[in-house]
């Protein structure tokens, strides 16, 4: 069967065999599970798996997919979002998938979720002790700004060498006065690794310190699963006299819902040439809208 | 008085080594290259004492294994063989494992693993390369070189990392405005000044100087080595000179090594050395300095 | 205060095949404390050699040099360690050379500040005010003493040479021609130094090149072939 035809099968109808459950075999789940749990063990660590080929290329979320693919249930409800956005081609791409796969529901509320899967964002709405948030990661390693070499990061993360960080760190400050990283803020984790939080703003950064919930990181492409546990101290790097701060959407409010507590996306209008802001969590925003009646 | 550093019995081969290699190099047979498997003996069972406040010099040609032997205690490549141990007072209190009950000395520091290593090259050892490029980082600030030792020991405060940076350069006397300009756009003699601060950044009890001032011009040189013993005798460092400049060691060190192939032929009073010298190979230096 | 006891000093020059020369053979003799032994005898006789075994820059072929010690007793300074010597040359042996040895940047007043700060724990103060009435009574002019000695004539390193060795009181000084470069006048001055060291306790054995000046300084004359 070809796979359209499988995707366009209805929801309800038996698997095709040779497809088995999630698409993934029994001894991929098991090693991306065995990872996850050593990742989950010694949090922050970039845990080395045999990332396996999916239906989409390298680049477009394979690491997040294995890592939903590898626990997600049938009675899950899952949730997909692109920078935020539940509706953007990538993320309804990959929903379809996993439905058609897995026969899992799908949802675009946060709440309502049971496993979301992320890419470069984080929701608004703070996520419980039952979810579990499935980042994509491009990108796992936070030293690979400084240096180039894989055997060497891999040593500075060992012996925790991380003077090099902060030295880009105050060279920024020197030459710029302040930090110029805006996503992938270097975080330590546990009080032990540096870690690279993914490709999401300053703004979420703090929403993985001593959570409820459980972070799940996986880079496809790199081959590479790592976690932040529920209740582990995140700290992003930062000086006494220059602390870390977030992005600053003072006196600026949603478009859509009027929210001034969200991390916003500008939007620019080609044919008035003006600038609105709206909130870049889609769902958080259409639940608000539909409060405030806008 | 008791030494800071007890070093015995070093060695470095560079090869598959085999048992003849120490026996069969060195000086007598007038080569470091070991006949039978060909491995390179840069350092042949050297040992010395280095004690608090003082300037030891190791005077060599190329080849002679000196440089290695610097590069053996900063911990920079593994040894061969040999022990090396620190009195107790300078580190108990930074690593008290490596400090056996009652015992004065720790143990062989070249069995430490790199993490410990590393913990002792941050608290207590400075070291100086004849290339500025080994030893700065071009396309960071100067202050940038010297803070990075202090990030190392868990500084987080930018204010006050220029400040002793800022110290720092005052001290080795550079204009503090080029703080943030990269050692790149400096001259020579000015970029080992920026090398001497950074090393000194952290308080180390221990300098190694890897001769320090070859290739720079005579008023540039004299203005480092008389720096160098300006800190020397204010901070009260254990300075180990490396050197094949006779004059070089005879203003900084009153005491000196000579090593040939490998290893130590002669060892004595620098005036001593300079004036009085036994060995064969050290009467030929002497002889042969302008 | 210091016996040498049959020291001499032969030396082997590998370079010339293992040459051997003999510096000196078979030198006795006694010197009590305060006392002032000169050393006389042609060039070549091992004058300098006797002092310089003495203070260790040569190494003694074979023979004994007792020496009483304010630290540490009567010890044979032949046989003690590197460090050891060391430790004597800081704090109770002296050595006044022929020539100056030129230390770049460092200045006149510098040189002789130094041997006064490093042993005798004075301020930088009171240590610059004795270096300047030093070089004072050794004549060299003001001007100079913020200057850097390696231009200076002959004569006033030499003054300064002797200013760096005597500001600090040893116990024991070796002079090794110490006079060589002086007119008459700076002659008489340092004459007047080593005399008020000698009023202070410091026991001394010397070399010069003009023998009634040693004649005329000394206690006694030991003549050397």
């Amino acid at each position: 069967m070809l796979l359209n035809e499988w995707l366009n099968t209805p929801a309800g109808s038996k698997t095709e065999s040779g497809y088995p459950f999630a698409f993934l075999d029994q001894g991929a789940k098991k090693e991306i599970r065995r990872s996850i749990l050593k990742a989950v063990a010694i949090p922050g660590y970039q845990v080395p798996y045999g990332s396996r080929e999916m239906p989409i290329a390298r680049g477009w979320g394979t690491g997040g997919i294995q890592i939903t693919l590898s626990l997600i249930k049938q009675d899950d409800i899952l949730k997909v979002i692109d920078q935020g956005c539940d509706g953007s081609v990538n993320a309804v791409n990959i929903k379809k998938f996993i439905q058609a796969v897995a026969r899992v529901a799908l949802t675009n509320d946060t709440v309502e979720a049971t496993v979301i899967q992320t890419r470069h964002r984080i929701p608004e709405e703070t996520m419980t002790s039952e979810q579990i948030l499935v980042l994509q990661v491009p990108y796992p390693e936070a030293l690979r700004e400084v240096e180039a070499s894989e055997a060497e990061t891999r040593r500075m993360h060992a012996e925790a060498d991380y003077s090099r960080m902060w030295l880009h760190l105050y060279e920024d400050i020197v030459n710029y006065g302040e930090i110029t990283i805006s996503y992938r803020y270097p975080v330590t984790i546990n009080k032990r690794y540096i870690m690279d939080p993914s490709p999401i703003p300053r703004w979420d950064v703090p929403k993985l310190h001593m959570a409820e919930t459980l972070f799940l990181f996986g880079a496809g492409r790199e081959k590479r699963i790592y976690a932040i546990p529920p209740h582990t101290p995140v700290e992003p790097l930062e000086f006494e006299d220059h602390p870390f701060r977030v992005e600053d959407f003072s006196g600026k409010s949603c478009q859509r819902c009027g929210a001034t507590d969200t991390f916003l996306d500008e939007v620019i209008d080609n044919e008035a040439g003006g600038r609105t802001y709206c909130c870049s969590d889609s769902g958080y925003c259409d639940k608000r809208s539909a409060i405030w009646n806008r | 008085m008791e030494p800071l550093i007890r070093v015995r019995g070093l060695s470095k081969r560079f090869g598959k080594g085999c048992e003849q290699c120490l026996n069969c190099t060195g000086p007598l047979y007038d080569t470091n290259l070991c006949p039978h498997c060909g491995s390179v003996v840069a350092c042949n069972d050297v040992s010395f004492d280095l004690f608090r406040n003082e300037a030891l010099g190791i005077v060599g040609e190329s080849g002679s294994g000196k440089s290695t032997l610097v590069r053996l205690l900063n911990f920079e490549w593994e040894a061969s063989g040999g022990t090396v141990e620190l009195h107790r007072s300078a580190l108990a209190d930074t690593l008290p494992e490596l400090f056996a009950e009652q015992s004065l000395y720790s143990r062989n520091l070249l069995g430490l693993t790199s993490f410990q290593k590393r913990q002792i090259r941050n608290a207590l050892i400075g070291i100086v390369y004849q290339n500025p490029f080994l030893g700065l980082r071009m396309n960071i600030s100067s202050g940038g070189n010297i803070a990075e030792r202090l990030l190392g020991a868990g500084w987080r405060n930018i204010a006050r990392m220029r400040e002793r940076a800022a110290e720092l350069l005052d001290k080795t006397e550079i204009p503090v405005e080029r703080m943030d300009e990269p050692p790149r756009n400096f001259s020579g003699g000015m970029q080992q000044r920026v090398q001497i601060a950074k090393a000194l950044s952290n308080n180390p009890l221990i300098l190694f100087l890897d001769e320090v001032t070859t290739g720079l011009d005579l008023s540039v040189q004299a203005r480092v080595l008389d720096l160098i013993r300006t800190l020397r005798s204010e901070y009260k460092l254990s300075l180990l000179v490396v050197s094949h400049d006779l004059g070089v060691i005879n203003l900084l060190c009153q005491r000196t090594m000579v090593m040939k192939h490998g290893q130590v032929v002669e060892a004595g009073l620098t005036d001593q050395i300079l004036q009085d010298p036994q060995h064969g190979y050290t009467q030929l230096l002497v002889a042969s300095q302008l | 205060m210091i016996t040498v006891e049959n020291l001499s000093k032969e030396f082997t020059l590998h370079i010339l095949e293992s040459k051997k020369i003999q510096a000196c053979r078979d030198v006795s003799f006694t010197v009590p404390k305060g006392g002032f032994l000169g050393l006389s005898g042609a060039s070549g006789a091992g004058k300098s050699t006797v002092l310089k075994c003495i203070y260790r820059t040569y190494l003694p072929s074979s023979g004994a040099v007792w020496y009483e010690s304010g630290a540490h007793g009567r010890i044979n300074l032949a046989a003690l360690s590197d460090r050891e010597i060391l430790d004597l040359r800081t704090r109770e042996i002296g050595y006044v050379a022929q020539f100056l040895k030129v230390v770049p940047r460092i200045s006149a007043l510098d040189v002789v500040m130094e041997p006064i700060l490093a042993r005798n724990g004075v301020s930088r103060d009171e240590a610059r005010r004795r270096g300047m009435e030093l070089l004072e009574r050794l004549q060299i002019p003001k001007h100079l003493f913020d200057a850097y000695p390696a231009t200076f004539s002959g004569g006033e390193q030499q003054r300064i040479n002797i200013a760096h060795a005597v500001s600090w009181r040893p116990r024991l000084l070796l002079l090794d021609e110490p006079t060589a470069s002086l007119d008459r006048g700076s002659v008489a001055v340092v004459m007047d130094l080593l005399k008020e060291l000698r009023q202070q306790g410091t026991t001394m054995i010397g070399i010069f090149h003009d023998t009634r000046l040693m004649n005329s300084v000394t206690d006694a004359v030991l003549p050397l072939c």
